[in-house]
């Protein structure tokens, strides 16, 4: 971006830099772009794989490619990096210009809003002034709501998935002791750390911290039960012993290798300080009056991290409102993470929704 | 199971009358709105701008595959966050006996609708009448086809019961249309005792 990019802080980025990627065609009349907003440690790569010898494709791959539920023979779907992030975007690892150094931590603060501003600048340069949609799940459903209060004239519909209009104290909660655990990895060093010497331990324990609030009692019962790892019996010591632990292990692990631990620090950061009502003293219905686009609002019943009466507080400003506007909970014992999980029926009803909310679409 | 499908035999006779009361452009809130095809037909056709409300899921992922908006709520529970009058109609068909509550959710629904178009089944009928009196049974119809443990009609009323209820209540009865089973003749005389089904438009 040529210009600088105005943050809440106050401050400006400079020479901002977005990390996108698009599956499908735009059409003529540039009606059937569909943005798609990631959560906390997702990234552009949002379907299909950019090598045949890829592993893993996109985070999202089942929600969407050629003949999935957002099928990109129909849609032209756009993912891009938030800033503050580590996958290609502008974030603390970003050269500073005024310097020449690295940010780290002294990259500004960013919000949820300064994301969507970014997001914003990066839709109207390739060309399209209203999206068809814009979904996404947990922190990219934060992301979406922002759109639709800052940019109502900018989409057909929104689709908030596992989200909630503000951070709960237990939220910001759990982020705070994933900050500590990062800030006590001596290798943190105030986040001047270099890549052979990065806080790998502190992230980690983040990392794992945060993977148990996203699955459920249930889930990890039905998956761990107490079952001992590749051992009959206790070791009476303090390596793990337990599959569940070792499933932590690995799941912070493999953060490690593709996460930055100063981008931890900024995007948990950007979720603390979401709360769509600041401006309008904690008044949802006010904080969403200007909102047009139909929405399409859906949480999981096991989700205890984003509880469904956080989307209820949403579907009833929102109908307050005169907003068109869908809320099914899923029934699904995965916790938070069933947003990625239950692709079935989510799928189902985001391909629904989006055919009913193309331009010109009607039912005669 | 979806409650609609069930009693499709007598479907159509309670919502050609509810859609015969809408007008073009009107909002309508249906409660209970099953697969939302009515909510469709009133978008469609009479260029309604429809919400419907439904507590089971796979009623909900059809009603958006049919294009019809949805929010999964329980009617049991409150409906404060509808505000006052901001439907044209608030339609309740086959419904109300399955509430916890007949009584507040009419409340609610004259409150949320300018008007409110509320489908009641007779538990008055003849037939019911008879089963009870020569058989000793708890009735069981087309429109009431469970047995008296599993059913999940816990509130039947008669169209007399309905209409005391009402004025309990202060609300207005605006019309009343009886719908007959074999005797339209004295359907008319005698809905309490003829009218298999009855929609009333209620105002407050």
């Amino acid at each position: 971006m040529d210009s600088p990019l105005p943050l809440d802080c106050g401050r400006e980025l400079k020479e901002v830099n977005i990390r996108y990627e698009t599956a499908g065609t735009l059409n003529e009349d540039r009606s059937n772009a569909v943005l798609v907003t990631h959560a906390l440690s997702g990234d552009a790569h949002v379907c299909g794989r950019h090598t045949p010898e890829d592993k893993k494709p996109g985070w999202w791959d089942e929600m969407i490619g050629p003949g999935r539920p957002v099928d990109t023979n129909k849609y032209f779907v756009i993912c891009s990096n938030v800033i503050g992030g580590c996958s290609g975007s502008t974030g603390p690892q970003s050269i500073d210009p005024d310097t020449g150094k690295p940010y780290n931590m002294s990259f500004p603060v960013i919000t949820v809003a300064d994301m969507v501003r970014a997001q914003k600048r990066l839709v109207e340069h390739l060309g399209i002034s209203k999206l068809l949609a814009v979904l996404g799940g947990s922190m990219g459903g934060m992301q979406v709501l922002q759109w639709a209060v800052d940019y109502p004239d900018a989409m057909e519909c929104f689709i908030p998935i596992a989200t909630a209009s503000c951070f709960t104290p237990q939220n910001i909660a759990f982020d705070w002791v994933a900050r500590e655990a990062i800030k006590a990895d001596p290798n943190w060093n105030n986040g001047n750390y270099t890549p052979e010497a990065s806080p790998d331990h502190g992230l980690a324990a983040a990392r794992m911290l945060a993977h148990i609030t996203y699955l459920s009692e249930e889930s990890m019962g039905r998956k761990f039960g107490r079952a001992l790892q590749n051992k009959s019996e206790l070791d009476f010591a303090f390596n793990y012993d337990f599959a569940v632990e070792s499933y932590l292990q690995y799941q912070g692990q493999r953060f490690v290798e593709r996460f930055d631990a100063n981008s931890y620090f900024y995007i948990t950061r950007a979720t603390d300080y979401f709360d769509l009502t600041a401006k309008t003293d904690g008044d949802l219905f006010k904080a969403v009056s200007n909102v047009k686009a139909a929405a399409l609002v859906v949480a999981f019943s096991s989700d205890w991290l984003f509880p469904t009466e956080q989307s209820r507080k949403i579907v009833d400003a929102l109908i307050r409102n005169g907003s068109e506007v869908s809320f099914c909970e899923i029934k699904s014992g995965y916790g938070h993470d069933a947003f990625l999980l239950e692709v079935d029926t989510l799928g189902r009803m985001i391909k629904d929704f989006l055919h009913y909310h193309q331009k010109g679409y009607s039912h005669e | 199971m979806n409650k609609r499908q069930f009693l499709d035999p007598q479907r159509r006779h309670d919502l050609d009358i509810i859609a015969n009361v809408v007008d073009p452009g009107d909002r309508v809130l249906d409660l209970g709105c099953g697969d939302g095809l009515f909510l469709r037909e009133l978008k469609e056709k009479r260029k309604a701008d429809v919400l419907g409300v439904e507590i089971d899921q796979d009623s909900i992922v059809r009603c958006i595959g049919n294009g019809v908006p949805v929010i999964q709520r329980d009617l049991n529970g409150d409906l404060g966050f509808f505000p006052d009058k901001s439907f044209d109609l608030a339609v309740l068909s086959h419904t109300l006996q399955e509430t916890s509550r007949p009584d507040l959710l009419l409340n609610s629904i004259v409150r949320i609708g300018k008007r409110a178009a509320v489908s009641v089944i007779n538990f008055g009928h003849w037939r019911c009448r008879t089963q009870v009196m020569f058989r000793g049974r708890m009735p069981r119809s087309t429109q009431m086809p469970f047995q008296w443990y599993d059913t999940p009609n816990i509130h039947f009323c008669t169209l007399r019961d309905f209409r005391e209820l009402c004025a309990q209540l202060d609300i207005k009865i605006v019309e009343e249309r009886p719908i007959p089973g074999r005797f339209p003749r004295l359907t008319k005389l005698f809905p309490n005792v003829f009218a298999t089904v009855c929609v009333f438009i209620l105002e407050k």
